[in-house]
């Protein structure tokens, strides 16, 4: 349905978008993640026909998005960062106005007027004016306006910045609901969002493709090397973190060992396994056998957040660095 | 052609929707009363005088007065021209809606049209709020009507170039202040360089008075339709309406 080559997009100090290809399947809902300044906006401007690369080509639904504007425009719906609303129009009227834009025009108008506002639950307010709803009404009236001709191809910036947890959960919901009859792209820098609505993901950084693949390949593929953390504690109120970490060394299949925690009577490892080993059971035993306590075994389930991370070249959640400084310091 | 309609009563309806289209109507509807109010007291002192000396008044007041009445009206038009086009594309790049039309299946020349003559429609509105004045002239005499219809024609043709020259300047900035007063600015300058003209008959002196916008409008305040006259606001037209065009494809590429 979409197909990038090389799309390069150059401005006159920087370079926003550096020769990135990917192909997108009909139907797919597809996450499109970066960091900030990524160069996710100026992509899905460049699909969109408001910005031109400087070099390589897009197709949209077949169509050269240079070649026949006119034609991609014809079948793409796009909700910028911002809807783009005109805040003295009502949003019957609004909708009205850009149904027309779009082409659609009398009874056909009319009805899709109706569908979307229904789909959107935007109903309510159709007799309101846009620049006085408020900012959940607005992000939906948005994305009414971009489904209002029925486009094969959703293009959505970032659809639920800014909103309340509630409305996020409306918003996605509502765009899972979408995915059945349009190809969707959605950008976001919120991980758990990817995770919960999309099949797959194109990672950017820095105007660079980093990684494409579906999500669930994704985990998977830092899932072959798993890591377990585990809590031990001395019976008799002592522990010699060296000691257990030679011990766990010996069990067999264990990669990497970090000391994670400190504390005259216990510690915390994080144990890599090494690829398609099992090794907790080995762990448990190992750790009891030896006469210490094990408190907790936990898997240290790798989020697309560290794989984002990995990929995007940041070394380690910041998260975690807090943990083992406040851990030090004690 | 539908979807410069489309554009055209979008823009209609927002000039209508905020209070800019009454203000300006009030404000003219003031400013062209005042001026022919003021114009014919003038006249009357003066036939008055004439009358006291016992000689015959020689002028044909009618004529006169119009013809003062449509010199001064491009002069207020300096004013409001700037009010009416420093929003047309400043104010939708401000709040993004510029993305929601250029991402539509609608061509660029669709959108300046549209907004242009939205903006032409309004200002001849506002033209029109003198023909109230005029019409007395109707009432109490007989004028001839042929010369104040060439005026109005001048005036809209005017009126129109500088428009055109309002909405391309309105497409390089989104702040509608700055668009304002840049529009004012080179409304003005292009007003008054035909002034060097009158002192001066050096080459350099002609071209800026042939470029001049208001040399242009004697023979239509005259009443005389002069054809190289209408064909110097037409051309104004275009070349604003162009760059603005060009301003636009130009919008891409830069941001």
């Amino acid at each position: 349905m979409i197909t990038v080559k090389e799309l390069t997009k150059r401005y006159a100090r920087n370079t926003a978008v550096d020769h990135i290809s990917f192909d997108i399947q009909k139907g797919q809902i597809v996450g499109f993640l970066g960091p900030n300044g990524a160069g996710k906006t100026t992509t899905m401007r460049m699909l969109t026909c408001f910005l031109p690369p400087t070099e390589g080509a897009a197709t949209v639904a077949g169509f050269d998005v240079l070649e026949e504007p006119m034609e991609v425009k014809k079948r793409i719906g796009y909700l910028p960062e911002n809807p783009p609303l005109y805040p003295e129009m009502m949003t019957g009227e609004y909708l009205s106005f850009v149904g027309s834009l779009k082409g659609l025009r009398g009874a056909e108008l009319q009805k899709r007027i109706d569908y979307v506002s229904d789909r959107c639950a935007v109903t309510d307010v159709r007799d309101k004016q846009l620049g006085k709803l408020s900012k959940g009404y607005r992000q939906r009236v948005g994305l009414a306006q971009a489904i209002i001709h029925n486009p094969e191809v959703l293009i959505l910036d970032e659809p639920t910045a800014g909103l309340d947890p509630k409305q996020i959960i409306e918003t996605r919901d509502l765009i899972k609901s979408l995915a059945g009859d349009h190809t969707i792209i959605l950008s976001t820098h919120i991980l758990p969002e990817v995770e919960q609505i999309c099949e797959r993901v194109i990672i950017i950084a820095k105007g660079k493709l980093v990684a494409t693949d579906t999500v669930d390949n994704l985990q998977n593929r830092s899932r072959g090397a798993e890591s377990v953390l585990l809590e031990v504690a001395g019976r008799n109120g002592e522990l010699d973190p060296a000691a257990v970490q030679a011990r766990i060394a010996k069990v067999s299949g264990v990669g990497r060992i970090v000391l994670k925690e400190k504390h005259p009577t216990h510690s915390t490892f994080e144990v890599e396994a090494q690829k398609d080993h099992f090794v907790r059971g080995d762990l448990a035993r190992a750790i009891v056998e030896a006469g210490w306590d094990l408190n907790e075994m936990r898997s240290a389930a790798v989020s697309l957040e560290e794989i984002f991370l990995q990929l995007t070249g940041t070394q380690e959640a910041p998260s975690k660095e807090e943990v083992v400084v406040a851990g030090a310091s004690k | 052609m539908r979807n410069v309609w489309l554009i055209w009563r979008k823009e209609m309806r927002s000039y209508f929707v905020s209070p800019i289209a009454y203000i300006l109507l009030l404000m003219c509807a003031l400013i062209f009363g005042f001026f022919f109010w003021s114009l014919l007291q003038a006249y009357l002192q003066f036939s008055m005088e004439a009358q006291m000396r016992g000689e015959m008044f020689p002028m044909n007041m009618p004529e006169e007065i119009t013809r003062r009445l449509f010199g001064n009206i491009p002069v207020t038009g300096l004013f409001i021209i700037p009010l009416i086009t420093m929003r047309l594309f400043a104010e939708e790049k401000r709040t993004g809606t510029i993305e929601l039309l250029t991402t539509s299946p609608i061509r660029d020349g669709e959108i300046i049209l549209g907004k242009w003559l939205a903006a032409s429609t309004l200002y001849f509105g506002l033209l029109l709020l003198s023909v109230i004045n005029v019409a007395f002239l109707f009432i109490y005499s007989h004028p001839d009507w042929k010369p104040i219809l060439v005026a109005y024609l001048g005036l809209m043709l005017q009126g129109a170039a500088l428009l055109a020259i309002g909405t391309f300047i309105s497409t390089l900035t989104k702040n509608q202040i700055i668009a304002g007063a840049a529009t004012f600015g080179v409304c003005l300058l292009i007003f008054v360089c035909g002034w060097v003209g009158e002192y001066n008959s050096d080459t350099w002196a002609r071209v800026l008075s042939y470029m001049s916008i208001s040399t242009h409008m004697e023979s239509f305040t005259r009443g005389t339709l002069d054809l190289k006259d209408a064909i110097y606001y037409v051309t104004l037209i275009f070349v604003g309406l162009f760059l603005t065009a060009r301003s636009m494809e130009s919008l891409r590429w830069r941001s």
